[in-house]
């Protein structure tokens, strides 16, 4: 049983935002509040990351493609949504192509509000999500020891390279 | 060679203490380098939490061959670094060394992904740059002590930085290639958020970047015991001596890191091999000479 | 009749009843059959060699006749070489031809009186050549069989000599046995001569413009070396009173005789152009015109080897000395810029004979530094590189016909679509650079070797030609274990049965190379030098032979073990990661006008600053410049 907290990897992806949250994000990471002392690495690679940081909102472009970062995490995963957009859709929510807040296409944890979100909410919200990810990555580990060697349930969301049928529902929301 | 009960401890004291010595190693970088940047920076052990965070993630792969690829190029690290602790033969021992470049190679390049390909061609193109540097130090070696035997050269009554100066400045270069620190850090980077995603690593995630990890403080520990080589003598304070020149060089490396941008990797080839050419080739001239 | 005698006559026959032969179905058959009665009949001559306590074979003192059928063979070869070239409008090549035979005829005829020297004479050296030969020639013409009938349905354009082609190829293995067992330069003239028109024949087969252009400056450039060697061989006759090969090397290594030297000279510099070394090396790349098992065949066990096998028996003579010098720096120079060149190269067999000129500069600068350590690394240097550049040719020639094309990129992803000519092309390059197989060892030693003779140009062009090598080989195995950005399906293996077989020989063969390499250096290379060099030095020490033992367990297990343990491992697939606009299979994204698009991925090949046209014309420059200045400084020391 390990401890994972100490060690959250940020994958962040910027959707329809005005760029501010997204600013943030990154001041996080600078020097005055520098966020890797808590162990926050920003990989830029969904196969290494364990939180998912969402700023913007969803709109009919973006949306497979952070469905497909989402799937490529491995489990245990956290999402955070940062900033009003990311929570709701903000003053965006009513454009044509808009579908929402980030939680109208993956599963969000944390929700970081804010206009733009301030780098100390961040942060909060980051180590709300660390606290998340090591409760889960126990869960997992729990049903790892109590299920030993049988295969897992497959994973309702698209996983395997193979799945095209699935691939093809996706595009199709995408297209709708 | 009544030394060699030495030589056993030396192989496993590597075997079994490099990674811890990596990876602390790896952890006063990321400090070093925060605190040279005006941060506090992640706890010393950070990469130790790294290793143990991925070993616990659920396991993914992106191509189930790269995991055995990788377990390769883990095995090979480490049966390098042992066969230069243990005093083995010097030459084999960096031919062995390249070997185990070639299998990051094959790990990197066996998905098929964009970002990991390009890193990977990158990664070689770092080998064709400091492999003549490595080669030329065991040349360098043979020369200065008759022998490519690694224990022969460990017990030197002399220093032997004295006799070639210009193979340490080139192997230091190579060094920096090596270890994939800027300005040469063009297959992949211990830094976030570029354009080449994670480099060679891109396709690794969970239990295959652990064992990356590791092979990566394997090497780490092997490439700075080279150094030491330069400085041991027969006096025990020339250990002290190594390990405060080892010390220097990891502060220089971190400065280095941190003062300067990516370079093309034309510019990585062409400085490299001018380096070699002429701190090593004039070392190489100058030893013939003498000898 | 001697087994001796029977290798050089039976294949010379045989070619003529191939050649006679009009129906494919019973000419191939007989092509086996010659083959198979070739490699059994050189396994007999190993065994009695063997059994005679691997004491030289010298045979044939008395040749007053067959020395007439020498000449007399010359003779013809200069009027086919003649009538060839006036075919064509090459007037001046034939004077290459006319002048040597000419001068010889007149050696012969009118010189002094030689002495009694053995005509026929196989050491260790010789024994070696012919078992490379016999059994990779042997294993060539059954592959040959094979790829000419597809060559000929996929190459209706050319007029179809099947049985021209493979007579063609049983003279050759002739020619080459003839010229590996004598022992009289007399008789080496004429094989030598007789492997530069066969090797013409085979380049001009198509008789395309190309092929005949190549084939015509392929001439040239071996008859020029057969001029030099002509002119060495009449020198010495002329000087010492006998032709022995032997004597040559032993009154230059012993007695120190002055009129040595230029003799030594003049055949070493024929040696390179048959071995393709720069400024020659034009012509066995011109070679990749024709059908493959000729480039299989010139490249790996006959004609490129001939040049290394004359020098290799030239080293002793040549250690320490201006012809030394000026082979090792031709040789060292070859090998670093051909290995530049290659990494610029895409098509397959482009890069196979550069690498080919590469290495056998290698081989070259250890025989011209003619120490007993770059000797041996030059004997296994040999070894290795034919059997895997057989190899490599015969896969790459049937892997084009699966395919469709010989380019490194269209190879993308081999291992899964056609998974047993991937795996054979994989073990040739593996045992051609990668550590701790094949060429490494080799490696390792010339090395030490040209430390010890304080040849600082040397060592760095085998550092910095190593790192090259290395370059072009691991990028082309990176392609082949690629997953696919094509479908991924498995493609008709199409290879034929007997390509199969020769194919299969060769990586068996590569690998138990692989492994037996300190038992092969202990039971054959070690006499090889005593006998060359009448001392014993262990040139490959205890500790790094179990070194290699552990290693060359290590680098086969570990990846094998791994595999069986990741198999078993509980992994789950994902997507590759391409930014997230992966369209759901790795082979394809979406691209900004929403449209998906398929992946392409392709190597580095340093076009940007690799010309090779530049390059080769700069070497070629530099090569001459180097070539005239020291050819000129022996002769002048010389006279």
């Amino acid at each position: 049983m390990g401890k994972v907290k100490k060690s959250p990897w940020l994958l962040h992806y910027d959707g329809s935002s005005c760029n501010g949250c997204d600013i943030e994000v990154l001041a996080t990471l600078t020097p005055v509040y520098d966020a890797e002392r808590f162990g926050v690495v920003n990989t830029g690679d969904p196969l290494q990351a364990d939180i998912l940081m969402i700023t913007g909102g969803i709109n009919q472009q973006n949306a497979p493609v952070v469905k497909q970062l989402y799937d490529q995490m491995p489990r245990p995963k956290v999402v955070v949504a940062v900033g009003t957009c990311a929570c709701s859709g903000g003053v965006f929510r009513e454009c044509y192509n808009m579908l929402g807040g980030a939680d109208s296409t993956v599963p969000v944890d944390i929700y970081v509000p804010g206009c733009a979100a301030r780098p100390e909410s961040i942060m909060d919200g980051i180590l709300k999500a660390v606290a998340l990810f090591q409760k889960r990555s126990d869960e997992h580990d729990q049903y790892e020891k109590e299920h030993k060697g049988e295969a897992r349930p497959v994973d309702p969301s698209i996983n395997t390279a193979h799945d095209k049928a699935k691939l093809k529902e996706m595009e199709g929301t995408a297209d709708a | 060679m009544d030394h060699t009960i030495y030589y056993v401890i030396g192989a496993i004291l590597y075997i079994v203490g490099a990674p811890f010595l990596g990876c602390l190693m790896d952890g006063a970088e990321r400090k070093l380098s925060a605190r040279m940047q005006g941060r506090i920076g992640p706890p010393i052990l950070q990469p130790w939490y790294d290793f143990v965070k991925l070993l616990n993630k659920q396991v993914v792969t992106v191509d189930r061959a790269q995991f055995f690829i990788l377990l390769s190029y883990l095995v090979l690290m480490i049966m390098s670094g042992a066969m230069f602790f243990s005093g083995n033969d010097l030459l084999m021992t960096f031919f062995v060394l390249s070997t185990t470049g070639t299998f990051l190679y094959f790990a990197a390049i066996v998905p098929s992904s964009p970002y990991s390909s390009m890193a990977a061609s990158r990664e070689l193109i770092q080998e064709v740059c400091y492999e003549p540097a490595v080669l030329l130090l065991s040349v360098g070696f043979y020369l200065a002590t008759g022998t490519f035997n690694a224990r022969a050269v460990f017990s030197q009554h002399t220093s032997l930085i004295l006799f070639m100066p210009g193979f340490l400045a080139s192997y230091l270069f190579a060094m920096i290639i090596k270890l994939r620190l800027s300005p040469f850090d063009v297959s992949t980077s211990h830094h976030a958020h570029q354009e080449l995603v994670q480099g060679v690593t891109t396709e690794m995630g969970a239990r295959n970047l652990a064992i990356f990890k590791m092979a990566e403080w394997y090497e780490m520990v092997f490439l700075y015991g080279v150094v030491m080589v330069f400085i041991l003598n027969s006096s025990p304070l020339s250990i002290l001596a190594a390990v405060l020149v080892d010390l220097a060089m990891f502060f220089c490396f971190v400065l280095i890191d941190n003062t300067n941008a990516r370079v093309k990797w034309e510019n990585m080839l062409g400085m490299s091999w001018t380096v070699t050419g002429l701190c090593s080739g004039v070392n190489l001239l100058i030893l013939m000479m003498i000898r | 009749m001697p087994v001796t005698v029977f290798l050089i006559l039976f294949p010379l026959i045989w070619a003529f009843v191939i050649f006679a032969i009009r129906d494919n179905k019973v000419r191939g058959i007989a092509a086996y059959i010659g083959s198979g009665i070739i490699i059994a009949a050189v396994g007999v001559l190993f065994a009695q060699w063997l059994i005679n306590g691997r004491v030289p074979i010298k045979m044939f003192f008395d040749t007053e006749v067959a020395d007439h059928f020498i000449l007399a063979g010359e003779i013809v070869l200069m009027l086919v070489v003649t009538y060839l070239c006036f075919k064509y409008h090459k007037y001046w090549i034939s004077i290459l031809s006319i002048v040597p035979t000419l001068m010889l005829a007149y050696f012969e005829l009118k010189g002094p009186e030689l002495h009694r020297i053995p005509h026929i004479y196989i050491d260790h050296l010789s024994m070696l050549m012919c078992l490379i030969v016999g059994i990779i020639g042997g294993m060539i013409i059954v592959y040959a069989v094979g790829y000419m009938d597809g060559y000929a349905h996929h190459h209706p354009e050319f007029q179809d000599r099947r049985n021209y082609f493979l007579g063609l190829l049983f003279f050759f293995l002739s020619a080459m046995f003839g010229f590996v067992m004598s022992e009289s330069l007399l008789w080496i003239d004429l094989f030598w001569e007789t492997t530069s028109v066969c090797s013409f024949l085979l380049i001009g087969y198509t008789r395309a413009d190309e092929a005949v252009h190549n084939s015509f400056r392929a001439l040239w450039m071996n008859l020029a070396g057969g001029v030099a060697l002509a002119v060495g061989i009449i020198y010495f006759g002329w000087n010492s009173h006998t032709v022995a090969f032997h004597d040559l090397i032993n009154l230059s290594t012993q007695m120190h005789m002055a009129y040595c030297v230029l003799p030594i000279a003049l055949i070493a510099f024929a040696a390179l152009t048959k071995a393709a070394q720069y400024p020659f090396s034009t012509w066995l790349i011109g070679a990749m015109v024709a059908p493959t098992p000729s480039s299989a065949l010139l490249h790996s066990a006959t004609m490129v080897k001939a040049g290394i096998y004359v020098l290799l028996r030239l080293a002793p003579a040549m250690a320490g000395t201006l012809t030394g010098s000026m082979i090792t720096f031709i040789g060292g120079f070859t090998f670093f810029v051909a290995s530049i060149i290659a990494i610029g190269q895409s098509d397959g067999k482009r890069v196979l004979a550069f690498s080919t000129i590469s290495n056998l500069g290698l081989m070259v600068a250890c025989a011209g530094v003619g120490a007993p350590e770059t000797v041996w690394a030059g004997v296994l240097l040999m070894i290795f590189h034919a059997v895997s550049k057989s190899l490599l040719f015969q896969d790459v020639g049937a892997t084009e016909n699966a395919i469709g094309s010989r380019d490194i990129e269209d190879m993308h992803g081999l291992l899964y679509r056609l998974p047993r000519l991937a795996t054979f092309m994989f073990i040739g390059i593996a045992g051609m650079f990668l550590a701790p197989f094949g060429m490494l060892i080799s490696k390792w030693s010339a090395l030490r070797a040209a430390v010890d003779e304080s040849n600082i140009i040397l060592v760095l062009f085998i550092v910095f030609g190593s790192a090259t090598t290395s370059f072009y080989w691991t990028k082309w195995m990176g392609k082949l274990i690629s997953r696919s950005h094509e479908t991924g399906d498995r493609l008709k293996d199409i290879t034929k049965k007997n390509e199969v077989v020769s194919l299969t020989v060769h990586a068996v063969l590569m690998i138990l190379l692989c492994i037996l390499v300190p038992f092969i250096s202990k039971v054959y290379v070690d006499p090889l030098l005593i006998e060359m060099f009448g001392k014993y030095e262990d040139v490959l020490p205890m500790g790094v032979l179990y070194t290699m033992i552990v290693v060359i367990a290590f680098v086969f297990l570990v990846p094998i073990f791994s595999y069986f343990i990741g198999r078993k491992m509980r992994a789950n697939v994902k997507l590759t990661y391409m930014s997230g606009i992966n369209t759901g299979d790795n082979t394809m994204f979406v691209d900004s006008f929403g449209e998906p698009k398929r992946l392409w991925l392709s190597n580095y090949y340093f076009r940007s600053f690799i010309h090779p046209h530049q390059l080769r014309i700069f070497s070629q420059i530099l090569t001459t410049a180097v070539l005239l200045v020291m050819m000129s400084m022996i002769i002048g020391g010389a006279l």
